[in-house]
């Protein structure tokens, strides 16, 4: 437990010596949402009626952009194998970087969502909705995501197969999430998503950890 | 419990299992796809609503059907070759995913082509259709994955934990998105809602699922051969095979 | 304690070595010597427990490292070409944070007079990226007295330290084999190292050895 929450300290605190990287998967997930009014037209019933499935895409789109920063840099400096031969179980220091890269790219996005919902024109209950799906939606993504990272991560130009691997993966999320603030933008009860997606992540927690470990170990060999 | 299974662990002998298996899953593949396909293309009655457009279930659905299986057969070897660390376990990972692929490429062209006369259009966001296109992204994610690695040992590792984790989403994927589906009801027309089929259209279809098994089955193994004595070329045995010494 | 039985290492299909034997026991240091290409870094890796032989095994107090990894590896201290160092953080939190992964909690040690060991005093709170490739190294080589462990497991130790730090290291490498340490270790340097202590193992191409 210690060693996990070094593991999350020394996370944060290389992330706070590069801020960049916290604010580039941001920036441009503004950027994107900023498209999409430009590219449909201003009007705002189109935009209230598209505007979920927009943020919901731009958020997986971003949270790949910050994904490969999981592994990479300890990939190259030699970190993960340090990590490794630790004496822990990798399984659970995989699980506290994944936790870091949750805390450097997903909280933000959340503190952030009201300024994207008064761009989008979200009404008040709508943003409810999205902000909670985001909330349970998020920690999916990092730790599917993490399994991919682990899986590419000895490959020289990883990057866009890492994303041809994780999004087939992320449907589930983004079909629940999506149709949970359509019910709620109908003003119907949508519990019964939040707590499909809850047991989503929940089972993603329970194998994504393991998967992610032992996908290291093939990479580092 | 597992000491019988040794032997074979051993990548001559499993080449040479293999090998033997390989013309009868031939010989099956045949018949049975014959048989099959004749019989249902020129003897069964044809469909009273479709009229003979129905016919390309015989090869639609064993090829979708098909490439659900190959995906599990897949996983499973996947599972083994990490819990056993057995290597022949990764190679038919590897000899494997391209054939369902192709299978899961054949579900949708014919699902395609299916949808012109019933839909009329060639492709329909409906809840199956979705779910072979996404299992297509898996098959290839794996591909692509084993296609990266040069060292194919660890090309093999990852392919496997990749079509394990591919399967235990495979059901989540495909429920999710039959949720979705019927959600957005309006927008989609509903397939036959599976009306109960007529045995004279129900024997050729499962004699052709067995053809497709068998057909399968061949491919995976011919190509688990190739693949092995890619990765074994520099052993002595592959070496005396090749130089004609071997009786395999 | 640590014993390699049958290694075998292939890499891309090709043969690296075969059939290796060898064991150390405490109190011994071995260099493992050998041409560019002749696998001793692959062979380290193995004897690490971060890669899979090709045929083979190696046990650590009789059992084998694949079944008891954490073990093992609580015993263990490698450091690789690359030691992990992170650049955005000093040499001190380089060095906390290692502490902070050992298993055993023991009671921290005084930072500041390693560092000043290493030859890095009044560099202590600079961002590791401001150093030179030797004094990273050092950064690295800090961790031989931060973590207290009981095999070391270095590859190419001297690379970027300069003479007086050679003879320096060689100095520590002799005392922790004194006080029952053992050392398996890389390096093209000739060592001066009393005959009781101290063994070679010549890697060649696709043979075994001793």
């Amino acid at each position: 437990m210690r060693a996990v929450l070094n593991v999350i300290k020394r996370e944060l605190l290389i992330a706070m010596r590069r801020k960049s990287d916290i604010l580039n998967p941001l920036w441009f997930l503004l950027i994107v949402i900023t498209l999409f009014p430009l590219a449909l037209g201003p009007e705002p019933e189109l935009l209230a009626r598209v505007a979920p499935g927009v943020l919901w895409v731009a958020a997986l789109l971003s949270s790949l952009l910050s994904l490969e920063r999981l592994f990479r840099d300890d990939y190259l400096d030699g970190s993960l194998e340090q990590l490794l031969l630790s004496g822990h179980p990798l399984a659970a220091l995989s699980l506290a970087k994944i936790v870091a890269h949750w805390l450097l790219t997903a909280l933000p996005l959340l503190l952030l969502s009201p300024l994207f919902a008064v761009l989008l024109g979200l009404s008040m209950p709508i943003f409810k909705a999205t902000f909670l799906t985001l909330l349970i939606g998020t920690p999916v993504l990092s730790l599917i995501g993490g399994v991919g990272v682990a899986l590419t991560v000895g490959l020289r130009r990883g990057g866009v197969l890492l994303s041809l691997l994780v999004l087939p993966l992320f449907i589930p999320v983004l079909i629940f999430a999506t149709s949970a603030i359509e019910a709620a933008s109908f003003g119907l009860p949508y519990a019964g998503h939040l707590a499909i997606m809850g047991a989503i992540a929940m089972l993603t927690l329970c194998f994504a950890p393991f998967a992610t470990a032992s996908a290291l170990r093939v990479s580092m060999s | 419990m597992w000491k019988w299974l040794h032997p074979y662990a051993k990548p001559e002998a499993s080449f040479r299992l293999a090998g033997a298996f390989v013309p009868w899953f031939t010989a099956l593949a045949v018949l049975c796809l014959s048989v099959g396909t004749v019989w249902g293309l020129l003897f069964a009655p044809s469909d009273y609503q479709q009229g003979d457009s129905f016919r390309i279930i015989y090869v639609h659905v064993p090829a979708a059907i098909l490439s659900m299986g190959a995906y599990l057969t897949m996983a499973i070897a996947g599972f083994i070759a990490l819990v056993w660390q057995i290597k022949q376990s990764e190679i038919f990972v590897a000899a494997v995913a391209p054939i369902g692929a192709g299978f899961t490429f054949i579900a949708l062209l014919t699902g395609a082509a299916w949808g012109k006369p019933m839909w009329g259009t060639w492709w329909v966001w409906d809840a199956r259709l979705t779910s072979e296109l996404i299992l297509l992204f898996l098959y290839l994610g794996v591909i692509a994955l084993y296609n990266a690695f040069d060292d194919k040992a660890l090309a093999g590792r990852s392919a496997s934990i990749l079509s394990l984790v591919g399967v235990i989403n495979l059901p989540i994927i495909h429920y999710s998105v039959e949720w979705w589906n019927t959600l957005h009801q309006g927008a989609s027309i509903t397939k036959f809602a599976k009306p109960s089929i007529d045995s004279a259209m129900l024997w050729p279809l499962l004699l052709n699922i067995v053809g497709f098994g068998a057909f399968l089955g061949a491919l995976s193994l011919v190509r688990f051969r190739t693949e092995l004595l890619k990765r074994e070329q520099r052993r002595p045995w592959v070496r005396q095979l090749l130089l004609g010494t071997g009786e395999a | 304690m640590l014993h390699a039985k049958e290694l075998a290492c292939t890499r891309d299909q090709h043969e690296l070595f075969s059939g290796l034997n060898f064991s150390i026991q405490q109190g011994q240091i071995i260099q493992i010597a050998g041409v560019n290409g002749a696998g001793k870094t692959s062979l380290l890796r193995l004897l690490a427990g971060l890669s899979l032989p090709a045929s083979g095994e190696v046990l650590w107090q009789g059992e084998s490292i694949q079944r008891f990894p954490q073990r093992y590896h609580q015993q263990l201290l490698y450091l690789g070409h690359l030691a992990g160092i992170k650049s955005e953080l000093s040499a001190l939190e380089n060095l906390q944070f290692f502490k902070g992964l050992d298993s055993i909690e023991t009671p921290e040690p005084d930072y500041f007079e390693i560092l000043a060991r290493v030859g890095l005093a009044g560099l202590e709170d600079e961002p590791c990226a401001h150093l030179s490739a030797g004094q990273q190294r050092r950064v690295a080589l800090a961790r031989l007295w931060v973590n207290q462990r009981l095999l070391w497991i270095l590859d190419e130790p001297f690379t970027a330290i300069d003479k007086q730090g050679v003879a320096y290291l060689e100095k520590i490498l002799l005392q922790h084999c004194e006080r029952g340490g053992m050392v398996i270790l890389t390096t093209h340097q000739s060592l001066q190292m009393p005959a009781q202590h101290y063994r070679v193992i010549e890697l060649s191409a696709s043979r075994g050895l001793m």
